[in-house]
């Protein structure tokens, strides 16, 4: 960047640090090991974007502040939310503006004590782990609760603000939870609302994209569905959709735990002669139909019925 | 009289960023930070004031720091220094000490005559 001081301001070339800095490998890490959250992706896009231009302008001492990447992560359960919270961490970093690169995900129970002048040794420790990378705070509207007046959340926030301001340079923070109850939270403290620069929303997925997950999930792990497995996992994420605790993502991943325990009954209770590698990396129809999820459809079913 | 005890106190003190840097690798070493103050800095005096928890789990110096910071403005006058600890099986031990605050007006060590049994006499160190 050494040329870059020079009076040309064209001399940088943004594709170049782009490549060099490694965040293209990221993105592309993220497009290919993500799949869908659309909106989130063009924003972390544009928020990459935005930190090469900003080293850009540093470079040639256009700025000097630096800017607020507090970041606020909406979105159902399942979503991805800490999935991405992590990669944020990593990009971050490749681009220089946190030091370290480390995560640190904590609750409520984390940051708030339990008795009176326990909240702020136990907040500024936390923070203190967390300098020189990405604070993730789960469930962050668990922090204040307006049904008590003498809850010590209200300490922890106080502390969070005042470091989110003073250091900016050192951490950023990113607060994750569902959407209506973090516009409650925010809400009831606009200083917060105000210190954070990016919210993300966090679509759900859909069925296709489910699916694609669970393959994916099951690459990972070296397991893969037949044809009837993939149509009836189909079926399965269609279902479960409608019932109670559907969780995205996690919900996929829970089955996928159940599926993988009956295939090893299977193949263990009715092994005759030796499982070859194909054997035991497939998933099969039987794994998944036997499902609660497909039987808890039928009595609801006959009830509409009747 | 400047009192010299620890790494680098021989030579000027440290500003904050060479703090930091020291304590950026003593984290790099795994170690962990403790900070401590006292005012008699006798070279006796092994067990200063803890200030805090020692940091076990601090990634980035600026933890230590901020910790620092408070330390100094709760006792400005006082000697702080921090202290690295590294809890290997075989080490358990503070790897690297260094002062990082001194008092404007530095106490005295003084050489002193002590009377023992049979009118024996003999020397030591007195923070005066």
């Amino acid at each position: 960047m050494g040329e870059a001081a020079e009076n040309l301001p064209e001399a940088i070339d943004l594709a170049e640090e782009y490549r060099t800095l490694g965040v293209a490998e990221v993105l592309d890490e993220l497009d290919r090991e993500l799949v869908g959250l659309k909106p989130v992706k063009q924003r972390i896009r544009e928020i990459a974007a935005l930190l090469i231009v900003e080293r850009a302008r540093k470079a040639m001492g256009l700025s000097h502040e630096t800017p607020t990447l507090h970041m606020n992560f909406t979105g159902n359960p399942g979503t991805g939310k800490t999935t991405v919270a992590l990669r944020m961490a990593n990009i971050l970093h490749r681009l220089g503006y946190v030091r370290k690169g480390h995560l640190v995900s904590v609750t409520r129970d984390d940051l708030v004590g339990q008795y009176i002048g326990h909240t702020a040794p136990k907040t500024k420790e936390v923070l203190k782990r967390a300098m020189g990378g990405v604070l993730f705070i789960d469930e962050a509207y668990y922090l204040y609760r307006p049904d008590n007046e003498r809850d010590y959340g209200q300490e922890a926030i106080e502390i969070l603000l005042q470091v989110m301001e003073n250091n900016r340079e050192d951490l950023v923070v990113i607060l994750a939870g569902y959407a209506d109850r973090m516009d409650k939270f925010f809400e009831s403290n606009p200083g917060f609302r105000s210190r954070i620069a990016h919210h993300l929303d966090f679509p759900d997925y859909d069925d296709g994209e489910l699916l694609s997950i669970a393959e994916g999930m099951l690459a990972g792990q070296n397991y893969r569905f037949d044809d009837a497995a993939r149509a009836t996992m189909a079926r399965y994420i269609e279902l479960r959709r409608g019932q109670p605790h559907f969780a995205n993502a996690r919900s996929i991943r829970n089955a996928l735990d159940r599926a993988r325990l009956r295939q090893a009954n299977r193949l263990f209770s009715g092994a005759e002669g030796p499982v070859t590698a194909e054997d035991l990396s497939t998933i099969t129809d039987a794994d998944i139909s036997v499902s609660r999820v497909f039987t808890m459809g039928v009595p609801d079913g006959a009830r509409g019925q009747a | 009289m400047r009192i010299t005890q620890g790494c680098f106190s021989f030579l000027p003190d440290l500003n904050d960023e060479q703090i930091g840097a020291q304590v950026e690798y003593c984290l790099e070493q795994d170690w962990a930070i403790g900070i401590e103050y006292t005012d008699d800095p006798h070279p006796r005096n092994n067990y200063w004031e803890m200030w805090g928890h020692p940091m076990f789990d601090l990634r980035d110096a600026k933890g230590a720091m901020m910790e620092l910071e408070e330390c100094r403005t709760a006792h400005p006058d006082r000697y702080i220094r921090i202290n690295a600890f590294d809890n290997t099986r075989g080490w358990e031990t503070v790897r690297m000490s260094f002062i990082v605050n001194r008092p404007t007006d530095e106490p005295k060590l003084g050489l002193t005559r002590y009377d023992r049994h049979s009118r024996t006499q003999t020397y030591g160190l007195r923070t005066g």
